[in-house]
């Protein structure tokens, strides 16, 4: 099937979908965005995380059909051109990326996070994250970047 | 496969009835794991997303009628004051990410026995408003769960909503699992007190075939209570309560945890759940 939605501010086409494809190998296959991790196809590990109309998903779940008409924001689309979204530059500041592959899903999550509530607690931020799985221990550093985020963002509003 | 994406209800109810074999989807928390792994490949995906009748809810003086689409996040931020023991039972299912997208309605469609959902909606007397072309009825909760991931749906029925009673008076739910996010139930346990019939409802989640009630466990505690008096609970009641709880269970030994381990866990968390409700009643 022929599917239309709009990806990070633009209207894209994917042609040839199956029926039962998820928007995550639309995204990374066919629209070469592989911004989005595939990891665990279940909804465990977060590493898709995108926004499905403002709202964070794992796009693993999402039915590549259930996307038509919807917007859809991914990792690649929080950057403005060379300028990394605050949060991105956090992580990086943080030292909180070490193999990268949970990055993606985290930093989407993350942004979501703070867009909804800039002054976050530990566990706030503990409960938020916990369905991003992040296997090279960097969970400290990860914290530490968010809060750096959250402060930054706190102090812009 | 084909993906069937109805826009309104009259045209999902048509398209259920041409095809009754199209498995509906809406938050894809479950169909779409079923999907990728290759465990499931239906004739059809039917997508409700796009129906709009199903995306809110609506209150009487009775019940709050849940619309099949309504997430487990909007159960929370939006109904968690009327609906304590649903609201505590949905921040339990996943993460931010699951909650964002799950339904109370795919948790009754998945009718899986560790659902978070059903325990609650047991112990509530809520009931699934299902609907084809011929009509309308509405399934009690405990009776529609009738196996081990199945319900009492008829092929060319959909879930159009699930009503809620208001019940006055506190509710609990528990789960027993390996960290506080991202489980499937070892073993689950919701209470609710329906303070003006003086009654305590159950639910006994992962840990027989179906979610079921502790009948046996509510006739006792709902007749061993001081409701009048308000005093605390007495000396042994909440023990016996927990109980009857496990005698009511039967759980197996899987990957998540043994039989001997559920039972016992079932009658700790019945027995804290009691003293929990009965404390903010003694309160309220």
């Amino acid at each position: 099937m022929r599917l239309k939605m709009t990806v990070n501010g633009e209207s894209r086409d994917a042609d040839g979908v199956w029926p039962g494809e998820s928007l995550l190998y639309v995204l990374r296959e066919r629209l070469g965005l592989p911004g989005s991790k595939n990891a665990c196809e279940q909804g465990e590990c977060g590493s898709c995380t995108v926004y499905l109309d403002g709202v964070a998903v794992c796009a693993c779940l999402v039915a590549a059909g259930q996307a038509v008409d919807r917007e859809v924001i991914t990792v690649e689309g929080l950057a403005d051109g060379d300028r990394l979204d605050p949060v991105q530059e956090c992580f990086v500041q943080a030292g909180a990326v070490q193999c990268g592959f949970c990055t993606p899903g985290l930093i989407v999550a993350t942004h979501d996070l703070i867009a909804r509530n800039p002054s976050p607690s530990d566990e706030e931020i503990r409960e938020a994250l916990a369905g991003n799985l992040c296997r090279c221990t960097g969970y400290e550093k990860i914290l530490d970047a968010v809060r750096a985020a959250a402060r930054r963002k706190a102090a812009q509003t | 496969m084909d993906f069937l994406r109805p826009q309104t209800w009259p045209e999902a109810l048509a398209r259920k009835a041409e095809r009754p074999a199209a498995v509906p989807i809406a938050g894809g928390t479950d169909v779409m794991v079923e999907v990728n792994f290759d465990r499931r490949r239906p004739e059809a995906l039917l997508d409700l997303t796009r129906i709009p009748e199903l995306t809110g809810w609506e209150r009487d003086e009775r019940a709050i009628r849940i619309g099949a689409n309504v997430t487990y996040t909007r159960v929370i931020e939006e109904l968690g004051a009327e609906l304590p023991g649903l609201a505590m039972a949905s921040r339990t299912v996943g993460s931010p990410q699951i909650r964002n997208r799950g339904t109370i309605a795919g948790n009754l469609g998945a009718a899986s026995p560790a659902g978070d959902a059903h325990p609650i909606l047991l112990a509530l007397g809520a009931s699934v408003e299902a609907e084809s072309v011929r009509g309308t009825r509405l399934i009690p909760a405990v009776e529609f769960y009738v196996g081990v991931k199945r319900h009492s749906l008829a092929p060319d029925e959909l879930i159009r909503a699930v009503h809620v009673p208001l019940s006055p008076g506190p509710q609990q739910f528990s789960k027993i699992g390996t960290r506080n996010a991202m489980v499937i139930a070892v073993c689950s346990f919701a209470l609710a007190l329906d303070v003006p019939a003086r009654r305590v409802g159950t639910g006994i989640g992962s840990a027989a075939p179906t979610p079921r009630r502790a009948v046996a466990a509510e006739d006792y505690v709902s007749g061993a209570l001081p409701w009048e008096s308000r005093d605390p609970i007495p000396d042994g009641v909440g023990a016996r309560f927990g109980e009857l709880v496990a005698q009511t269970a039967s759980p197996i030994d899987d990957v998540r945890g043994s039989a001997a381990y559920r039972r016992h866990a079932l009658a700790v968390l019945a027995r804290r759940n009691l003293a929990w409700a009965w404390k903010e009643y003694q309160c309220a």
